[in-house]
């Protein structure tokens, strides 16, 4: 690939936006593994390989608890399947791929790569090497963000006791911003009401599974229901 | 956890992830279309298991409702008000977060 200057400017520009947002939520990441007890290879470790946002916060509370492996499974399932919607977006651009960069651009599509994607125009002057750069480099900011939380985590003299609630504090905005934008607010309301009937029924460390299978299952008779 | 256990729980989650990724390659070919009941269930999935997450967040407010309880939703809705105002991840985060930090000695 010819990387010449003015792409790799675009490039950044564009991922700018994604610079800030994914270094501080890497860095909570890292501090919340740390308190969790895992060292910053660790969450090098799991950045590098799983590289996915919300999921990467529950999978610590997963590990430091000892999830079954369905759970885990399943959980990884449901939270990530938007993005099997994001890829179909970009389907044909990407088979026109050599397949390592392919792979690499499957791998690295996340919410916020998917939506500056979106917004590059069609006319873009190369076009696909703009958005492997936003790739590559959205990769490195979210790398850099987990390592610096982990070391930031053991280097900060008070105890950081309760910075695990920065994983409520995200999800609670993702809540807000899928509220505002939904016109129709059953999906949340049948997340919210099976949440806490199956957290009652089963207790706190086995309603996870029960409580996603029957949401989707609610959900899959809704979309069957609403097709007549 | 043992160590083995962690690598696999970290395996599972990373191959999972991209096999979502990867699925309308393998999938769909060239074509483009998907069913339409899975492109409706994928519009209302996202907002219903965020849902659930949320309810996991706050599990353990059964185990101490003045302790645990308290703390966490003062900091909640420090967080949903201060989203609703400025619409800032990061001043949301950091404020409730910071907010829940303080508040938990004091239960």
């Amino acid at each position: 690939m010819k990387t010449d200057k003015q792409t790799l400017q675009i490039a950044f520009s564009k991922s700018l936006t994604i610079l800030f947002s994914y270094l501080f939520v890497a860095m909570a990441y890292g501090m919340m593994m740390e308190q969790a007890g895992f060292a910053w290879y660790d969450s090098l470790l799991v950045s590098f390989t799983v590289y996915t946002g919300a999921l990467q916060f529950v999978l610590i509370t997963f590990l430091s608890s000892g999830a079954s492996l369905l759970t885990v499974t399943l959980t990884a399932l449901l939270m990530n399947s938007r993005q099997t919607f994001y890829s179909l977006t970009f389907l044909l651009e990407f088979n026109e791929l050599p397949l390592p960069r392919r792979l690499y651009m499957i791998h690295t599509m996340t919410d916020e790569t998917y939506a500056v994607n979106c917004s590059l125009p069609l006319n873009q002057p190369n076009r696909k090497d703009v958005m492997l750069l936003v790739a590559l480099l959205s990769r490195c900011y979210w790398l850099i963000g987990s390592v610096l939380g982990g070391i930031l985590g053991q280097l900060i003299p008070f105890d950081l006791m309760g910075i695990d609630f920065c994983m409520t504090a995200l999800f609670v905005i993702i809540c807000i911003d899928q509220w505002e934008n939904a016109t129709v607010h059953t999906p949340a309301l049948i997340g919210f009401g099976v949440g806490l009937g199956a957290l009652l029924v089963f207790g706190k460390n086995s309603f996870m599974l029960p409580a996603l299978l029957v949401t989707s299952g609610l959900l899959l008779l809704m979309n069957k229901g609403g097709a007549k | 956890m043992k160590h083995t256990t962690v690598i696999a729980t970290i395996l599972v989650t990373a191959v999972t992830t991209f096999a979502l990724r990867a699925a309308p390659s393998v999938i769909f070919h060239g074509q483009r279309k998907m069913p339409d009941w899975l492109d409706r269930l994928g519009k209302m999935l996202p907002s219903a298991i965020m849902a659930v997450l949320i309810v996991y967040c706050l599990k353990d407010i059964g185990d101490d409702w003045i302790g645990i309880g308290i703390p966490r939703m003062l900091a909640v809705a420090i967080v949903v008000f201060s989203y609703k105002w400025k619409h800032s991840t990061l001043l949301s985060i950091v404020s409730g977060t910071a907010a829940y930090m303080l508040f938990l000695p004091l239960f």
